[in-house]
């Protein structure tokens, strides 16, 4: 029987791999083949999805972008057997854009059955936990700690350091919550690891609760990720029938279990303290810090609170030790970093490689500029409390430090690319407006400033004033970057910043 | 056809019942509300509050809180375009100029025949926009005209 893959991932379903499925699936019959259909996560590659994988003897072989009227000749011209076709890309695995990444976190995503318990297992799924166990709670975060391993989620924060004030807490209960609210615009990483290879983060969750002597863990997971939501729980079912997760994890006689908990369309609800509230079951808003989540977090409990990928990095950390993660990476920012190229960009997708690549890279080799096939002019990375750089300001390295003495930072990884028909007055508005719209309301700068930021925007746009409303704007940021108590107001200003400064032209100013 | 059960306060009961044990039950019980009526009843804020024992001003901050949740009946259709940075350099203030205009109604408003036109800051589909969350399902890639193809659908389902 030949395998076929056709992703499942819901990005490839929003651009019509359900059908191509299904086509596949009876087409082949109809020929008289006897296919076994494997609904596998996304390579990645998102410009050619959906992207149908044939397993030919083992080695697998690509098509995309697929369309359903293409099946047919696919089908004719013999991809059961490997063969040739416009579509074809050849061996997968030998594809340049993949092949030039280093995926750790991602190892697994696009390659097995996100469900199955034999590929996870196969392909070395649970060795991270295993060793975990034959370890002391202290030696797992030490080992953490010494991977160099920081938080996926914006603050780079580093995991082991959390870990440990976890573990040091004395308390009767202790909990992980899992940070899996991604409401960056131009990310998608937590959502393809949760759709693509959903054990891991399971596994990478028990690490982490067993280390630090929390029975309970939660996933925070927006509910504009249906299908990961979907996913997820299924595998918490699985992994309680394997006995990953329960009473009794893999034989160990210790008790950790997983259960996921829906958003409900708030942004800010992404930042820790206002998750806590949410998951807590009230109105999202920030709480001030001291004292941190690892001392009184949920429910007032020790709490570990670390991104999706974070967690789903541990696993890695733990099979291979902290010494192979900490050899990649450069300066302070170790390890792999899950870049999503996003916006108009030519190849959209994943690309998981060691820090230090140079945006430039991401953008012109990786992405192979724009998708419009204009001339790139503005990238915004790392969402959108993120700084916007030119077009000719690519060269920065993209690790923590570099980009943060670039103005800029890494956030969760998202790079939105735009062509020269952008408005930057325009972006800067929207960073005012969605501000307005996701402020939880906590501090009058956040929630009035941004609002009288977009007016006074909308004044320079005019041309009403121009100079006069410059500076009040410049105030405007000035108040919210210094009166916010958290970024959601602190860091809207370097946005707007960002564009002002570099593109005065489009503000009615002097280039 | 609508998917969802007509609200009474007794199947409201039977909801709010399998929730309270739930730690930090408030906002669970909300979603669980909506997911079986399309959307939360005002009679459901004081039965929300005794079952929950908590007060009612606090269900009604957690109800006017957050985006997702409705006070008023599920429409027959939802049309939810996503307008964050990554689908704006991708034409998505296209799509919702096509969208407003095929429904007749601006961004936040529900047309005359019963489809609610909505803006949503990401759906995780960024490599793949302009994006969109018609009646729960993701597309990717849209373009103006394929708005048009999509609305015109929902109609002919509708009527
Ligand atoms: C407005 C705002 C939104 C945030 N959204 C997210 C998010 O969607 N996902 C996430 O992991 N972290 C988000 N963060 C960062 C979290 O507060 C926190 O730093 C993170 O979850 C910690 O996990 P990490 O150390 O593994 O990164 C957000 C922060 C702010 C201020
Ligand atoms: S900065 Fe904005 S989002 Fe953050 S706490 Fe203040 S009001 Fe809330
Ligand atoms: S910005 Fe539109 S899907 Fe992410």
């Amino acid at each position: 029987m030949i395998t076929v893959y056709v992703p499942g991932d819901s990005a490839a379903r929003s651009v019509g791999a359900d059908t191509i499925a299904t086509h596949l699936v009876a087409g082949a019959a109809a020929r008289g083949h006897d296919v076994r259909l494997v609904r596998n996560g996304s390579r990645g590659m998102l410009w050619l999805e959906p992207f149908v994988e044939v397993d030919v003897n083992g080695t697998r072989f690509g098509y995309g972008p697929v369309t359903s009227d293409d099946v047919d000749s696919l089908l004719d011209a013999g991809i059961l057997e490997g063969a040739h076709h416009p579509l074809a890309h050849g061996t997968v695995d030998q594809i340049e854009w993949l092949a030039r990444q280093q995926r750790v976190t991602f190892a697994r995503v696009g390659v097995i059955d996100p469900l199955s318990v034999a590929d996870y297992e196969a392909h070395g799924g649970l060795a991270g936990l295993r060793r975990a166990l034959t370890l002391a709670d202290e030696d797992v975060v030490a080992e953490v700690l010494a991977s160099g391993l920081r938080g996926r989620g914006g603050a780079g924060f580093p995991a082991g350091i959390k870990w440990r004030t976890v573990l040091e807490a004395q308390s009767d209960q202790k909990y992980v919550c899992c940070n899996a609210d991604e409401g960056d615009s131009g990310t998608f990483a937590d959502r393809m690891l949760m759709e693509g290879d959903p054990f891991t983060l399971l596994e990478g969750m028990t690490i982490a609760g067993l280390s630090v002597g929390a029975t309970q863990g939660y996933v925070y997971l927006r509910s504009e990720y249906p299908d990961a939501i979907t996913r997820l729980n299924e595998a918490i079912t699985i992994a309680r029938t394997e006995g990953w997760l329960g009473n009794d994890v893999l034989g160990s006689g210790r008790v950790f279990d997983v259960e996921v908990r829906e958003g409900a369309g708030s942004y800010v609800c992404g930042e820790e303290t206002a998750m806590l509230e949410s998951l807590e079951g009230r109105r999202g808003m920030v709480r001030p810090k001291p004292p941190v989540p690892a001392l009184q977090g949920l429910f007032g409990k020790p709490t570990v609170i670390n991104n999706v990928l974070t967690l789903a990095s541990v696993p890695m950390v733990l099979a291979d030790g902290a010494s192979a993660y900490q050899s990649l990476g450069t300066g302070r920012s170790r390890g792999t970093q899950v870049f999503q190229l996003a916006g108009n960009i030519a190849r959209g997708g994943i690309v998981e490689t060691a820090f230090g690549v140079s945006l430039s890279e991401l953008v012109n080799d990786f992405g192979a500029g724009t998708r419009s096939g204009r001339p790139v002019r503005a990238v915004q990375v790392g969402g959108p409390l993120g700084a916007y750089l030119r077009a000719d300001a690519l060269d920065v390295a993209m690790d923590y430090e570099a980009l943060a003495d670039a103005g800029a930072m890494l956030g969760h990884g998202g790079i939105v690319v735009f062509d020269d028909t952008v408005d930057m007055a325009q972006q800067a508005r929207f960073a005012m407006e969605f501000c307005a719209v996701e402020s939880c309301g906590k501090c009058t700068p956040c929630r009035i400033g941004s609002r009288r930021g977009v007016e006074v925007i909308d004044r320079v746009i005019a041309g009403v004033d121009r100079e006069a409303n410059l500076m009040l704007l410049d105030d405007l940021c000035t108040l919210m970057t210094d009166g916010s108590l958290c970024a959601m107001g602190g860091l809207t200003p370097l946005p707007v910043r960002s564009a002002l400064r570099q593109w005065p032209e489009d503000f009615g100013g002097n280039s | 056809m609508s998917a969802f059960a007509p609200w009474t306060t007794e199947r409201a009961e039977a909801v709010v019942t399998q929730c309270a044990s739930r730690p930090g039950p408030v906002l669970l019980t909300l979603q669980a509300l909506q997911l079986e009526f399309g959307y939360v009843h005002p009679d459901a804020v004081p039965l929300v509050a005794r079952s929950l024992n908590v007060s009612r001003a606090e269900v009604h901050g957690v109800l006017t809180y957050y985006h997702d949740l409705r006070t008023s009946p599920a429409p027959a259709h939802s049309v939810r375009i996503c307008v964050a940075e990554a689908c704006q350099s991708v034409g998505s203030r296209d799509l919702m100029h096509r969208a407003e205009s095929e429904l007749g109604v601006s961004v936040g408003e529900r047309s005359s025949d019963t489809i609610d036109l909505e803006a949503v800051y990401c759906l995780g589909n960024c490599a793949l926009g302009p994006a969109a969350l018609v009646d729960g399902q993701l597309l990717g890639r849209l373009s103006p005209p394929q708005m048009s193809e999509v609305i015109a659908a929902l109609r002919s389902e509708t009527a």
